[in-house]
């Protein structure tokens, strides 16, 4: 008993901040990378063949890009991003700095993700909006979204636990988080303890986001 | 109300050998208020054609003219408006599984600018109209197939259009429920006069409501009229297995055989008035035969019943040729069978 207040006692203040650090590097970018990856993932779909923006060259531009960008693993990502981080924000370190290799290795991940729940929707439906007459931008928004919602609900909580994953490599560039004090402190310093915390940390943060994910997703199926 | 000119369309294949002519020059006119029916086997090209009506699919060449407006010469906004007057229902029902009843039948209301207090009365209306006033909450997984058809045609009809398009609408139901949809297809064609123009492979969704029927293959319109005629004359050997779906007659070869020694064998078809004439056993009094029913079956059609006979008249053949000629008099058409027919 003694021996856990004395480690909250040394390491909880750091393991705290550290978490909140996660916390900030993983929703700011999350965001973002909605924000650029849902509209890229509707785009994907509707430049496919035989759909209602069909377009070869855009929809091969941007498959393109987006399999290039999600062969290089975070961590060279990080690296080979730093002068056009420094051009964005303004630097390359700090959580200011990790927010742009994050979103650009998160954002086609979620344009994958987003294409392929979009995919699933039900031709037939589309097809009877056309028909009544409905605008595209309303069926995109009011038939595809709205009826892909479960699985873009589940394909984000996919692409939340790849960003924290990715965030504990941030620590290359001082932008801190949980995984940079396990590496720094629990392997560096030769203090498992506190390796051991994080990564339980990491581990319950990872099963709440999943089984919410997973609630909110069969809510929104109504099935 | 709905004028088909000429209509042609072929899905291009990467080798042009390979294109499908899935409309090849096909011409339609369903006047104001009728129920027209296409019928066909899968890939005669009926559901391409309906699909072109609304310009789904777009025809590679030809007219489709509704209301006197040709669709093929609109805007995008032009014909986003026109759809809005057509009116369609699908096999596959095609509800929003995320709405539940009332959404599915308010969203696209509210997407084509209908304000909120008319879209409230609306839904209401025409969930009342289909018999589901109390499913407003219930989402479309907890209804059963027929229900879900009814949720599709009151959003349909709540569009108010004049015109609606029917793709296999049926298709995926139980012979109970086709028939109480179609019924209520009936009904919505007499109350409100919406023109109807369906597509099926069903003769018997046809002979229940349609006033007019094509029948399609490989591509083409192969004949077409008033469903009675079509009934009592087909031209063609496709309309002959349709119609002869309804009166299944196959009497075994042996039989046929047997029986032709003896005199001849007879389809007797009978339309109408002469339908409820007790017409068979009214020769064999008059004439000296003795007359044998091999199968036999009368249906009610849209406005008239249609009933088909199959009968073996014993007797010399001077009894039996006279007997034949009565039966002509009395208005019934008469076919002798032959084998393999």
């Amino acid at each position: 008993m003694i021996e856990i207040l004395e480690f909250i006692d040394r390491w909880g203040g750091l393991i705290w901040e550290s978490t909140i650090e996660t916390f900030q590097m993983v929703s700011i970018s999350l965001v973002i990378s909605i924000i650029i990856g849902l509209p890229l993932g509707i785009l994907l779909v509707l430049t496919r063949p035989g759909k209602s923006l069909d377009n070869k060259y855009l929809s091969g531009f941007l498959n393109v890009i987006i399999n290039i960008i999600r062969s290089v693993p975070f961590i060279i990502l990080l690296f080979t991003l730093l002068p056009f981080t420094r051009f964005i924000v303004g630097t390359s370190m700090g959580v200011r700095g990790v927010i742009v290799p994050l979103v650009v290795f998160t954002a086609p991940y979620i344009a994958r993700l987003m294409e392929s729940a979009l995919l699933e929707v039900d031709k037939g439906v589309i097809e009877a909006y056309e028909a009544m007459g409905i605008r595209t931008r309303d069926i995109i928004w009011h038939v595809m979204v709205r009826e892909a919602k479960p699985s873009i609900i589940l394909g984000i909580t996919i692409a939340v636990i790849g960003l924290i994953g990715a965030t504990a490599m941030a620590g290359l560039v001082g932008a801190g988080g949980l995984g940079d004090v396990a590496y720094r402190f629990g392997h560096l310093r030769y203090e498992p303890v506190v390796m051991y915390a994080t990564i339980v940390i990491l581990i319950i943060i990872i099963q709440v986001i999943q089984t919410l994910g997973n609630q909110i997703a069969a809510r929104a199926k109504k099935d | 109300m709905i004028e088909l000119r000429h209509l042609s369309k072929t899905f291009k294949s990467k080798k042009k050998s390979e294109d499908v002519l899935a409309l090849d020059d096909v011409s339609l006119h369903v006047k104001k208020g009728e129920i027209y029916g296409v019928i066909g086997y899968s890939g005669a090209g009926k559901s391409t054609l309906v699909r072109c009506v609304n310009y789904l699919e777009r025809p590679t060449s030809g007219e489709v003219i509704i209301n006197g407006a040709e669709l093929g010469a609109m805007s995008t906004e032009q014909l986003r408006q026109a759809r809005q007057n057509i009116g369609m229902i699908f096999q596959g029902f095609n509800l929003l599984k995320t709405a539940n009843v009332y959404d599915n039948i308010a969203i696209p209301l509210k997407l084509t600018g209908v304000s909120s207090s008319e879209i409230k009365a609306r839904v209401d209306k025409y969930l009342d109209i289909v018999g589901l006033a109390d499913k407003k909450n219930v989402f479309p997984n907890q209804l059963s197939g027929g229900q879900k058809q009814r949720v599709a045609i009151a959003r349909a009809l709540s569009h108010e259009p004049e015109v609606l398009l029917s793709d296999e609408a049926t298709s995926a139901l139980d012979p109970e429920t086709t028939d109480a949809i179609l019924d209520l297809l009936l009904k919505i064609n007499r109350e409100f006069g919406i023109t109807i123009l369906l597509i099926t492979h069903e003769m018997h969704v046809i002979q229940k409501i349609c006033d007019q029927v094509a029948v399609m293959e490989n591509g083409q319109v192969i004949e077409q009229g008033k469903v009675i005629d079509i009934y009592t004359q087909p031209k063609n050997k496709t309309t002959e297995k349709f119609v002869s779906s309804i009166f299944p007659s196959d009497i075994p070869e042996t039989i046929i055989d047997d029986l032709e020694k003896q005199g001849p064998i007879i389809h007797l078809t009978f339309v109408g008035h002469s339908a409820d004439q007790p017409a068979l056993s009214m020769v064999s009094k008059q004439f000296d035969i003795q007359s044998n029913i091999l199968s036999g079956n009368i249906v009610q059609l849209k406005n008239q019943p249609f009933g088909k006979l199959t009968a073996h008249i014993q007797g010399d053949k001077s009894e039996t040729d006279k007997a034949l000629a009565y039966l002509q008099e009395q208005g019934v058409k008469v076919s002798e069978v032959k084998k393999r027919d």
